[in-house]
């Protein structure tokens, strides 16, 4: 069957999509978007997760066909997204060009090990500071709670989440 | 496979009866899953994640009429007054993407004995409005589970809505796991207080082939507080009806040994969370019954 949907801004077109498949494959395999990762296929590692209308889910559960008509935000088109939350002025310049606040915050925090859970972490905290701007350790991680990282590298990630809400909240006040 | 999407519900209705094969989809937590790993291979997979009606619920004088597709995250998120002990459980279904896809329709549907919604649904008291081309009905939830994974649908109808009734008095849910998220109940309890009618009900899960109430226990209880006249006095629950209470929850199951645990541990957690859920609850009405005073 065809898939119809808007990805990352962009209309999106998948064709000979088995009716079976899951929005994860389409992704991954027929639209060229790597950046969500396929790991358990089951919803317990949240390394697939993207945006659809703008909910955090795991795409390796939505089927291909339910993502008809449907917006889907991956970690491709996350920088874009936050910029456009930001009113274009969250775009910065110089070496974080093109990077939403939450990207840079991991990799100044050194949140980042070997990287496989990081796309979904990214989709997850960012869709988390949009909606709680000012979030408690325990906000953080109930928010991630669905996003295994196997180098156990959860410390350096709770402190790149408070860095970018700092981050976000100076921006905000300036 | 054909993937059918109707885009209301008569249209679903009609393509159920047309394929009563035919695998509903909303969530796809579960059934997604089954495909991902070859389990299952439908013929036909329904969509009904295009039906709005079931993605609202309506709040009536008794009830809730609670949408098959309404996800977990908007049951805590808008009906924890109403509906205390599925909102607590509804926060014990996986992480914030599970919750935010999976409803109280897809666990009927699944009705695996692990389904976290059980337990609350059973103790709230709760009815499964069912519908098919030929007519809607309502299935009491104690009459929904039949087996493990099987419940009182025929293969034409498909779940509407859940009727839970609003809550008339503290509710409180308790769930075993090695961890806080991502966790398939090793057991679970689930204790409504209902002082309209001066009764108790239960809900375990994970302890039996379906979820079950523990009747022996609730008419134990009900037969102790009524004695006692603690519904009217508010006088603490003692620790040796606590006691029997816990005994008789722990009796009404009928575990299994499997990955999880052992089905002796399954039966000393559910009394503890018995014992546990009695006491907050009970406590709660004492609260609220001297505020009322």
């Amino acid at each position: 069957m065809r898939v119809n949907l808007t990805v990352n801004g962009r209309p999106q077109q998948a064709d000979d999509v088995w009716e079976g498949e899951s929005l994860l494959y389409v992704l991954r395999e027929r639209l060229g978007l790597p950046g969500s990762k396929n790991a358990c296929e089951q919803g317990e590692c949240g390394s697939c997760t993207v945006l659809l209308d703008g909910v955090p889910v795991c795409s390796c559960l939505v089927a291909a066909g339910q993502a008809e008509g449907r917006e889907v935000v991956t970690v491709e088109g996350l920088a874009d997204h936050a910029g456009r939350r930001a009113g274009g002025t969250g775009a910065r310049t110089g070496e974080g060009a093109g990077l939403a606040p939450i990207q840079q915050a991991f990799i100044d925090a050194g949140a980042v090990q070997c990287g496989f859970c990081t796309p979904g972490l990214l989709v997850a905290a960012d869709e988390m500071l949009e909606r709680n701007p000012d979030p408690t350790d325990e906000d953080i991680r109930e928010a991630l709670s669905g996003n295994l990282c196997r180098c156990t590298g959860y410390e350096k990630i709770m402190d790149a989440v408070r860095l970018a809400a700092a981050r976000q909240s100076e921006g905000g006040r300036a | 496979m054909d993937f059918l999407r109707p885009a209301g519900w008569e249209e679903a209705l009609a393509a159920k009866a047309e394929h009563p094969t035919a695998v509903p989809i909303a969530g796809g937590t579960d059934v997604m899953v089954e495909i991902n790993f070859g389990h299952r291979r439908p013929e036909y997979l329904l969509d009904l994640t295009r039906i709005p009606e079931l993605h609202e619920w309506e709040t009536g004088e008794d009830g809730v009429r609670l949408g098959a597709s309404v996800p977990y995250t908007k049951i805590m998120e808008n009906l924890r007054a109403e509906l205390p002990g599925l909102a607590l459980a509804s926060h014990t279904v996986a992480s914030p993407q599970i919750r935010n896809r999976g409803g109280v329709g897809g666990n009927l549907g699944t009705a695996s004995p692990a389904g976290d919604a059980h337990p609350a649904l059973l103790a709230a008291g709760a009815e499964v409005e069912a519908e098919s081309v030929r007519g809607s009905r309502l299935i009491p939830i104690d009459a929904f589970y039949t087996g493990v994974k099987r419940n009182a649908l025929q293969p034409d109808e498909l779940i509407r809505a859940v009727h839970v009734r609003k809550a008339d008095g503290p509710q409180q849910f308790s769930k075993v796991g090695t961890r806080n998220a991502m966790v398939i109940a090793v057991c679970a309890f689930g204790l409504a207080l209902h002082p309209d009618t001066r009764t108790v009900r239960t809900g375990i899960g994970s302890a039996a082939p379906t979820p079950i109430r523990a009747r022996a226990a609730e008419e134990f209880l009900n037969a102790a507080l009524e004695e006692g006249g603690s519904w009217d006095s508010g006088k603490a629950v003692t620790p040796s009806v606590a006691q029997r209470f816990a005994e008789l929850c722990s009796a009404a199951c009928a575990p299994i040994d499997d990955v999880r645990g052992t089905a002796d541990y399954r039966r000393h957690a559910v009394g503890v969370m018995a014992r546990r859920t009695l006491t907050w609850t009970w406590e709660s009405y004492r609260d609220t019954s001297k505020g009322a005073s």
